[in-house]
């Protein structure tokens, strides 16, 4: 058979710190998650409002996250808001801020594309069918946008998780850290061993992300 | 439901002025190492002492000199060293896993006590972080086969070429000082490796601990020049202006010397990768470089 170096991950205790990296991935993950999904619906409710001076501000935010690399942003957090304020943020909390930040305007724009997508004559038959407003929105409007938002969501949920891969430039020890720890530490005894933990890798962010996609299927599925 | 909006607006503004101003600040000049309140980032050395653990950063992927085993601890080299200084300060460590990008921004903004990760002195990086005294040397090597041991880049042949990995000193050394050597570049260690065994080139040069480590790792090599260029040292940094735990560290440095402690360190933690005959010209002891 192949040699993979899969031996490696049974020494020690390799195998638990990389489960464990994975479960700080997932939290920082889930955590900014949680707090950006709700938020990115209000920007988007926002960023749909008549008023220029909150479309302007949106405007900018967006731009801003967009442009920036989540590298950037990330230094930018963590070392940032040390010489500017004087604050000492953990690896983690300055991740959280980050992927909020940057989940929170996606979304908000993803809300925003959904719900101008929907055409004005959904608007005007409610009117017609007598509708009040918050109504047109429970019946009409809001079930079309959040079938049109689900696989866009996804895409943005699945991006987060994975992208927790670059907190390791500010000190986080998570899987993919783990994993090049592992690497190194057994660089002269077994140099494949690099294959093998990145098989692993793959396969574990691949069990992460799979379940919220499944959920996304069924979801849209049962909204069908 | 009007207010409701407003309120909103109002607390996103609130995140987006987080993010905006934050901002500003990679535009600040990196030289200061003070915070807006204008009091020091750094901690001296009386405050860690009360504080009762020091932070270090060191790297966690690059064995032999920092790394982490299988049980989870880190070791090697520099880690050695680290928990001496610990030791001796009477303090708890606090090891932060750091990349090569971003050790000066650790010092600078006060997150890390002190560096000692493999940081090799330049005049650049002295402008920004105080180095104390060095504790190993590096230099560049090259290896070549056995059968065409290379020991000298004068009167290079033209259809050779040597093996470089780009980014790293080598390629920067030989381009500069040998134009006429063609070069070989590869982006991996990995990859180059490779394209040594496979016999692509007459030779590979790279740091010398590198090229040791794979001339004793690999039958019918042999390092015919194992120090080119100007010798580089290693040494821990601290924040600039934390005269306090440099002079503390360098002080250290001298009384470990009286014991032969970075010997000792090699020999624990270096001799397995390269043996005991490169002990001499890697390991600095004492601070003083000859």
């Amino acid at each position: 058979m192949l040699d993979l170096g899969l031996d490696v991950l049974l020494k020690g205790t390799n195998m638990v710190r990389l489960l464990q990296g994975l479960w700080v991935a997932m939290q920082i993950s889930l955590v900014s998650i949680a707090i950006s999904m709700p938020l990115g619906i209000l920007a988007g409710g926002l960023m749909t409002m008549k008023n220029r001076l909150v479309r302007f501000i949106f405007r900018i935010y967006l731009e801003f996250i967009r442009i920036m690399p989540q590298l950037v942003l990330l230094f930018i957090v963590y070392f940032g808001s040390t010489r500017v304020f004087g604050w000492n943020l953990s690896g983690e909390s300055a991740s959280v801020i980050v992927f909020v930040l940057w989940g929170t305007a996606e979304m908000g724009d993803l809300v925003r594309g959904a719900l101008i997508s929907i055409p004005k004559h959904q608007y005007e038959s409610s009117e017609a069918l007598g509708l009040s407003k918050l109504q047109t929105y429970r019946y009409v409007i809001i079930p079309q946008t959040v079938r049109r938002l689900i696989p866009l969501a996804i895409n943005l949920i699945t991006r987060m998780i994975k992208t927790t891969s670059l907190v390791l430039m500010i000190g986080v020890v998570e899987m993919l850290k783990v994993a090049q720890q592992i690497i190194e530490a057994n660089r002269m005894t077994s140099p494949n061993a690099a294959f093998g933990v990145f098989l692993i890798v793959f396969i574990l962010y691949f069990l992460a992300c799979w379940p919220i996609s499944m959920l996304a299927r069924y979801l849209e599925k049962r909204w069908r | 439901m009007k207010n409701l909006k407003k309120l909103l607006a109002l607390s996103l503004a609130f995140v987006l002025a987080i993010g905006v101003s934050a901002c500003g600040s990679s535009t600040k000049d990196g030289g200061s190492d003070t915070s807006a309140s204008g009091k020091e980032v750094y901690r001296t050395l009386d405050e860690i002492k009360k504080d009762g653990t020091i932070n270090i950063g060191v790297f966690s992927d690059k064995n032999p000199f920092g790394y982490v085993d299988e049980n989870g601890e880190y070791q090697g080299y520099d880690v050695y060293f680290a928990d001496r200084l610990a030791k001796d300060l009477g303090v708890k460590v606090n090891y932060v896993s750091t990349e090569a990008a971003n050790r000066i921004e650790y010092l600078q903004t006060g997150k890390v006590d002190v560096i000692l990760a493999n940081f090799t002195v330049t005049e650049e990086r002295a402008e920004e972080v105080d180095f104390a005294n060095p504790y190993m040397n590096v230099s560049l090597g090259v290896v070549s086969r056995d059968d065409n041991v290379i020991t000298s880049l004068d009167n290079w042949n033209k259809d050779d070429s040597i093996i470089v990995i780009s980014g790293t000193t080598a390629e920067t050394y030989l381009t500069k000082n040998y134009p006429d050597i063609p070069l070989q570049k590869f982006d991996s260690y990995a990859t180059a490796k490779e394209a040594f065994e496979n016999g692509t080139s007459v030779a590979w040069a790279n740091d010398n601990t590198e090229v040791i480590a794979f001339s004793l790792q690999n039958k019918g090599y042999t390092v015919g020049i194992p120090e080119l260029g100007s010798a580089d040292s290693i040494a821990p940094a601290v924040t600039k202006g934390n005269d306090t735990l440099l002079n503390w560290i360098n002080d250290e440095i001298t009384s470990l010397g009286e014991e032969n402690f970075f010997h000792a360190d090699y020999e624990a933690t270096l001799a397995d990768t390269y043996g005991m005959d490169y002990e001499d010209s890697l390991v600095v002891e004492g601070g003083k470089t000859e």
